[in-house]
């Protein structure tokens, strides 16, 4: 089932997709912050401070959609018994981690016009401190474990464990009082309580993160693959 | 026009300094994640021209060896 994604087969495409990832991205970053800058409205309340919204939230998403996946892959590799499941996952995780700290900083940034404080040991900043230090023992494990059965016995743990954190993230709004202002786009619905002219901007910049996550990751994981083939060499 | 856009209203340095702070990042680990890769092609290319002919030729049987020799032929 598996056979077709084996790294042998798919690094023709990995290794030649980054330079067109890159090019894409470019043109989607330009549109977006033209749109986030320049053409969408102030908000009637926060007035142009909501412009930090455009990089707070697709972070936000983009890292906690990457740790679920680091998860799906933890267990993917226990399952199947595949490494390059190992191999994508720890391929994700350095763009997941920057966006968590973009998450946090922006967010911290946004905080201080808009609640009068850089920090606040709120339950939704909290916990998105948590998913971080989960990123950074993640990686971590990655360098400091040689026994490449171990480092992923490891690198799964922790992956698994820090998952539970991602719905408690996404509910802390709703099960605490917090100063962190409840979610406005739900998607399994079509209401939402952002107006379109936010919204595109919004969906462009998400659409950018996501393929500079997908850049990062294919030059990672073409490193990856490099290294696994060094070792290769070593043995013929 | 290009000083409502740097003040923005007077949330010109919150603004100015997320955008700031999130495209410094991405270009640090962009150029980070480049580096590594290119260090990574450095170290196969190297290793593989220390090969003898008969090595060569086991390894260049691999699709995936001939493939990172052709990315790497610029370096």
């Amino acid at each position: 089932m598996f056979k077709f994604f084996e790294p042998n087969k798919i690094f023709a495409i990995t290794s030649k997709a980054p330079k067109y990832v890159l090019f894409l991205f470019i043109i989607v970053l330009t549109i977006g912050l033209n749109e986030a800058l320049i053409l969408s409205p102030e908000d009637y309340k926060q007035s142009d401070a909501v412009r930090i919204m455009y990089v707070h939230v697709p972070a936000a998403w983009i890292s906690l959609g990457i740790f679920s996946s680091l998860a799906l892959l933890s267990v993917g590799s226990f399952v199947f018994k595949n490494k390059n499941f190992a191999l994508i996952a720890k391929s994700l995780a350095p763009s997941g981690f920057i966006f968590n700290i973009i998450a946090l900083v922006t967010g911290s940034i946004w905080g201080k016009p808009t609640w009068g404080t850089w920090w606040a040991w709120d339950a939704r900043i909290t916990s998105m401190l948590i998913l971080a230090l989960f990123y950074g023992m993640y990686l971590l494990a990655w360098r400091i474990y040689d026994d490449k059965e171990q480092v992923i016995k490891v690198t799964s743990l922790i992956a698994i464990l820090g998952v539970v954190n991602v719905p408690i993230i996404k509910f802390s709004v709703d099960w605490w009082n917090t100063l962190h202002q409840p979610a406005s786009i739900n998607i399994l619905s079509t209401n939402t309580a952002i107006h379109s002219s936010m919204l595109v901007p919004l969906g462009i910049m998400t659409a950018a993160f996501a393929l500079f996550s997908l850049l990062i990751f294919l030059m990672k994981y073409n490193t990856e693959l490099i290294k696994v083939k060094n070792k290769g060499l070593d043995r013929l | 026009m290009i000083n409502e856009i740097i003040s923005m209203n007077g949330y010109g340095s919150y603004v100015w300094s997320a955008f700031s702070f999130t495209l410094i990042s991405f270009t640090a680990l962009y150029f980070v994640t480049k580096l590594q890769l290119s260090k990574e092609q450095k170290r196969f290319v190297s290793k593989f021209g220390s090969l003898n002919a008969e090595k060569a030729i086991a390894a260049r049987s691999q699709n995936i060896n001939r493939e990172i020799l052709s990315n790497t032929s610029n370096i």
